[in-house]
């Protein structure tokens, strides 16, 4: 195999449209602009970015005076019969390319460290780097997670403390800390529920989600089994009572609601979807994804929920980091917390922290249904979310949510004479702002304003869903962003949305001034490549 | 409140633009039973940076750390050397202040790496397609099995001895709710690794009928044996099953032969030995690659080459048909975050590894198993069975290894993982010491560690 995996050389492609312009240049790039090919164009196989060390020969048996036995060369020969002899064809970088590789690539993408990330459900807020820094202690980042339990009380303090805030914060029985994201804290939920029917000895096959749910809702319950039937919403935004109280019955399992709604706006009847639920013999699960707008201010236990998962990565400010990890502890009621998965922390007698897991699970937990993931949680994540919790304190989570709905307000009214709200009428948004594309030129979508945003230096908010509302638009500002951030935002928007209602063709081809046009998705779809094949042709 | 930029002038401001007279107004939907008017009591108020980082230290001081101490764990989290450039690479905000790249104009940077990375565990498994990664090993190993039987409309799957117990539970726990059902099957060793395949083929020949799924062995598996796949796969394919491949320590991959490769038709596993690191246990990185007939069965997100509206290369997510947020109930996952960091940080690892990096990673990391298996085979009481390995093996210990690694650490050796823990239920197991070497692994290491295991079990 030769040295070079792009022996012919990797050359930019430049739109013949570029080329004849005044603006075209030798290399693709534009200024500070910087096109970067393939890490399989330009890294090689004849070298590495990490040197390894000859190092001293091992000891060997030998040393300490044992019987030397045929075994090492046993192992050695039988091992060698599995040897990897074709290419793997992996190419290498040395440090420095590899260094310019991923930071022009960063370059390429938008970050809450650029700019208002208004991403309507995701609650896209500052990231402290306070909590990078202790996530990143040796006692935290370097510790194996099958260690002597006696050699990591410090971390198992972590999840303690973390999970003592949780359940203060939502007034409520118990925390299942090992989920791994949203969507697997959901799965989390639904398998308490599913486990307490099967102790009552009763089956009950449907589990109730609202129309304008997160598609993880609907999906989680049938990953667990479940059959979906949707309950629909009032005219004005929320979960339509009287049908869903209609439809409770002995085959009913429970109902998965989320709080603050999709829509933006609490559910008023909460406690009475509860009360409904509960009567009927079912479980209600809360979905968190919204906590954002009511952490430290309303508890969910006070509103009769059984399970509802946190989203660290969302309220408690754990990075996206371009799609995960994230973490999805699951706070439930005295009726569910006898089900909770394995592990999880608890105090001995001596004042030291213990794990229960396989190991000890008969000794009073044996209804737990089981485990959901190999060892503890998303660890990494839980020092990020506890460095948040104490640096705000019980004030501060307070004003986070105060502020996170003053903003959504804000922005709500700031531009309801420009963009139709459709649940405007419906009282204060609680976090997030939503608007349909009523009012736009024929032709024109939402789409096309979100892609208008992004020449304007924003990030897009949530489009298309929920998918209650038409073309909807659904903008989460969050705490974080300051007035005068909000300001250009707002007027950004407003001229986007005069635009829009104009016709103005410019906006159909944005965005004129990213990294890339708008791409072909349908020729994604219908030809995948998913792998580079460049030197397999 | 050092992360809040509203001023009280602001907020005066800003009430007056959405015409209520003071922040509980917005919060009127609340039922007044529920609504709280001062900060939660029982609860400290805010904390400075100082007072919160001291918190931590202390905390983290508490731990021993395996950057501190001699150190031989393993099973399903192995402690590489991460190169500094990684760890500086993830930090960079435009990384990891990112999301979903769901707007693909401006989230080429995130695109690309995930092109990038799904290319590298595909040739590093052997296989067509990879996705965009999973929450972590034993995640996807489940997933592998849903897959599965979404393929072939079978609810019976087969699990091959050696699996990680984790793993196990997990699917356990899943397939008590999907209505699958997942056996175990034991496999006795031969005297050499095409004896031991005979063993497994004429032990599975009778067990492998047209309800089974699936065949799910890892590879190495727990105990750190390799196992031949060739002659699985062959019998998987004769019998319309699948056959899917949990690898744990991917840094064996460089060592030894890949499972697609060897006929392995979904192949999944943990990824955090290459650039994510121990952190107790998580965030890690659930791998996932198959063969490209499969693709439209795949859990996750899956990121695609394409062309913008002017013609240049560009990458998307795609094949999205499959995915919660579209299909709802009838999606093949209701997966939705991912653990794209991790995957920033295996991919960026293995850039700067290559072939040649990795090759030579696994190679040392080998020797030094076998070195230390030799090493600690000739202290009285300890033995050694012969196993075709990678770089993780089974010492025999005289006694139960729980209360032995608990003494190990009270002499500041962090010794193994004792497979009573792993599992409880298999007394004929207590006695065994799981130890995992790595490039890391030292001479004084192994020499502390055989010097506390003849004090202990002296």
């Amino acid at each position: 195999m030769s040295g070079a995996v792009n022996p012919g050389g990797w050359r930019p492609q430049m739109s013949a449209a570029g080329a004849q312009g005044d603006s075209a240049t030798h290399t693709g790039n534009r200024a500070l602009m910087l096109e970067e090919p393939l890490l399989f164009e330009i890294g090689s196989f004849d070298r590495t970015g990490v040197d390894f060390d000859a190092g001293e020969p091992m000891l060997t048996g030998r040393h300490i005076g044992g019987p030397v036995e045929s075994w090492m060369e046993a192992v050695s020969y039988d091992s060698a019969s599995f040897a990897r002899t074709s290419a793997i064809a992996l190419p290498a970088l040395a440090e420095g390319e590899a260094v310019r590789h991923y930071t022009r690539l960063s370059r390429q993408n938008y970050a809450i460290d650029l700019g208002l990330f208004p991403l309507g459900s995701c609650t896209m807020k500052h990231n402290p780097r306070l909590n990078e820094k202790v996530a990143r202690m040796k006692g935290f980042a370097d510790v194996h997670p099958l260690q002597p339990q006696q050699s990591v009380q410090g971390a198992l303090s972590v999840i303690d403390e973390l999970a003592d805030w949780l359940l203060k914060l939502t007034a409520m029985h118990s925390v299942a800390m090992t989920p791994k994201a949203g969507a697997h804290g959901e799965l989390c939920g639904i398998l308490c529920i599913k486990a307490a029917l099967d102790a009552r000895g009763e089956n009950r096959p449907v589990i109730l989600v609202p129309e304008s749910a997160h598609g993880t809702n609907p999906a989680t319950a049938a990953f667990a089994g479940f059959k979906v039937e949707n309950i629909p919403a009032t005219s004005e935004g929320r979960v339509d009572l009287a049908a869903l109280t209609a439809r409770l019955g002995p085959d009913v399992a429970g109902v998965m609601i989320t709080n603050p709604n999709t829509c933006g706006l609490f559910e008023r009847d909460m406690r009475a979807i509860s009360d409904a639920v509960h009567a009927a013999g079912g479980y209600v699960y809360c979905d968190g994804a919204n906590f954002n707008a009511i952490v430290g201010r309303v508890r969910p236990g006070d509103l009769g929920i059984d399970a509802m998962h946190i989203n660290l990565h969302k309220t408690f400010s754990t990075p996206h980091g371009g799609g995960g990890p994230g973490s999805g502890p699951v706070v439930l009621s005295a009726a569910l917390a006898p089900f909770a998965p394995i592990p999880f922390v608890t105090h001995g007698a001596d004042g030291s922290l213990h794990l229960v897991e396989e190991e000890n699970i008969g000794e009073g937990h044996g209804q737990s249904f089981g485990r959901m993931c190999a060892f503890h949680g998303q660890m990494g994540m839980f020092t990020r979310a506890l460095a948040y919790i104490m640096s705000h304190g019980a004030d501060g989570l307070k004003q986070v949510a105060e502020d996170a709905v003053l903003n959504a307000n804000y922005v709500l009214r700031s531009l309801d004479d420009v963009l139709d709200a459709p649940f405007g009428a419906s009282g204060p948004c609680m976090h997030e702002a939503l608007f349909s594309d009523a009012g736009f030129a024929d032709g024109f979508t939402t789409l096309d304003l979100a892609k208008g945003l992004i020449d304007e230096g924003f990030h897009p908010m949530t489009v298309y869903f929920p998918l209650v509302v038409h073309g909807a638009m659904l903008i989460e500002p969050t705490e974080t962003e300051g007035k005068a951030t909000l300001d250009q935002f707002i007027g950004a928007l407003r001229s986007l949305a005069a635009r829009a209602k104009q016709g103005e063709p410019s906006l159909k081809t944005a965005p004129h001034f990213a990294p890339r046009g708008r791409l072909d998705e349908t020729l994604a779809a219908r030809k995948p490549v998913l792998a580079w094949q460049g030197d397999k042709e | 409140m050092r992360y809040l930029p509203l001023s009280d002038q602001d907020r005066r401001a800003m009430l007056d633009v959405v015409g209520v007279p003071s922040i509980d107004g917005l919060f009127a939907d609340v039922p007044a039973a529920a609504r709280l008017t001062g900060p939660i009591a029982d609860l400290p108020m805010h904390k400075s940076e100082l007072a919160v980082e001291a918190h931590f230290s202390a905390l983290a001081r508490s731990n021993m750390s395996a950057a501190h101490h001699p150190f031989f764990l393993g099973a399903g989290a192995y402690r590489h050397h991460i190169p500094a450039s990684v760890d500086h690479l993830i930090q960079r905000g435009e990384f990891l202040t990112s999301y979903t790249p769901y707007q693909p104009e401006i989230a080429q940077g995130t695109l690309q790496m995930l092109f990038e990375f799904q290319t590298q565990v595909a040739r590093l498994y052997g296989c067509d397609v990879a996705n965009a990664s999973m929450y972590d090993g034993s995640t996807a190993a489940w997933e592998a099995v849903a897959m599965a039987g979404r393929i072939t409309g079978r609810k019976r799957h087969i699990v091959v001895d050696g699996l990680h117990p984790h793993y196990l539970s997990v699917m356990h726990t899943m397939a008590a709710f999907t209505g699958d059902a997942i056996d175990v099957v034991e496999l006795a060793h031969g005297e050499s690794p095409a004896q031991t395949s005979a063993n497994a083929i004429a032990k599975l020949d009778g067990l492998i009928n047209d309800g089974v799924g699936s065949i799910i062995v890892q590879y190495p598996d727990v105990f750190g044996e390799i196992r031949d796949l060739r002659p699985l796969a062959e019998l998987a394919a004769a019998r319309g099953a699948l056959l899917i491949a949990v690898v744990t320590e991917p840094v064996a991959l460089g060592m030894i032969e890949a499972p697609g490769t060897m006929g392995a038709d979904i192949v999944v596993g943990e990824g955090q030995a290459i650039g994510v690191g121990l952190q107790f246990g998580g965030p890690y990185l659930g791998l996932f690659a198959t063969k490209q007939k499969y693709v439209r069965q795949m859990p996750g997100r899956l990121c695609g080459e394409t062309v913008d509206a002017n013609g240049k290369r560009g990458f998307v997510l795609t094949l999205s048909t499959r995915e919660q947020h579209i299909r709802r109930e009838k999606a093949t996952s209701n997966i939705c975050t991912n653990s794209g960091l991790c995957a920033l940080a295996f991919s960026i690892h293995m850039s700067l590894l290559g072939e040649k990096g990795l090759r030579e990673m696994a190679r040392i990391s080998h020797e030094r198993a076998l070195a230390t298996a030799d090493y600690l085979s000739a202290i009285p009481g300890i033995s050694v069975k012969w196993r075709p390995i990678f770089n993780e093996f089974v010492a025999w210990l005289p006694r139960d290894a729980r209360d032995v690694a608990r003494q190990l650490a009270a002499k500041g050796v962090l010794g193994g993982v004792p497979l009573g823990r792993l599992f409880p239920d298999r007394p004929e197991l207590a006695n065994g010491l799981l130890i995992a070497t790595t490039e890391l692994t030292t001479n004084a290491d192994v020499a502390a560690l055989g010097a506390a295991l003849q004090e202990v079990l002296a």
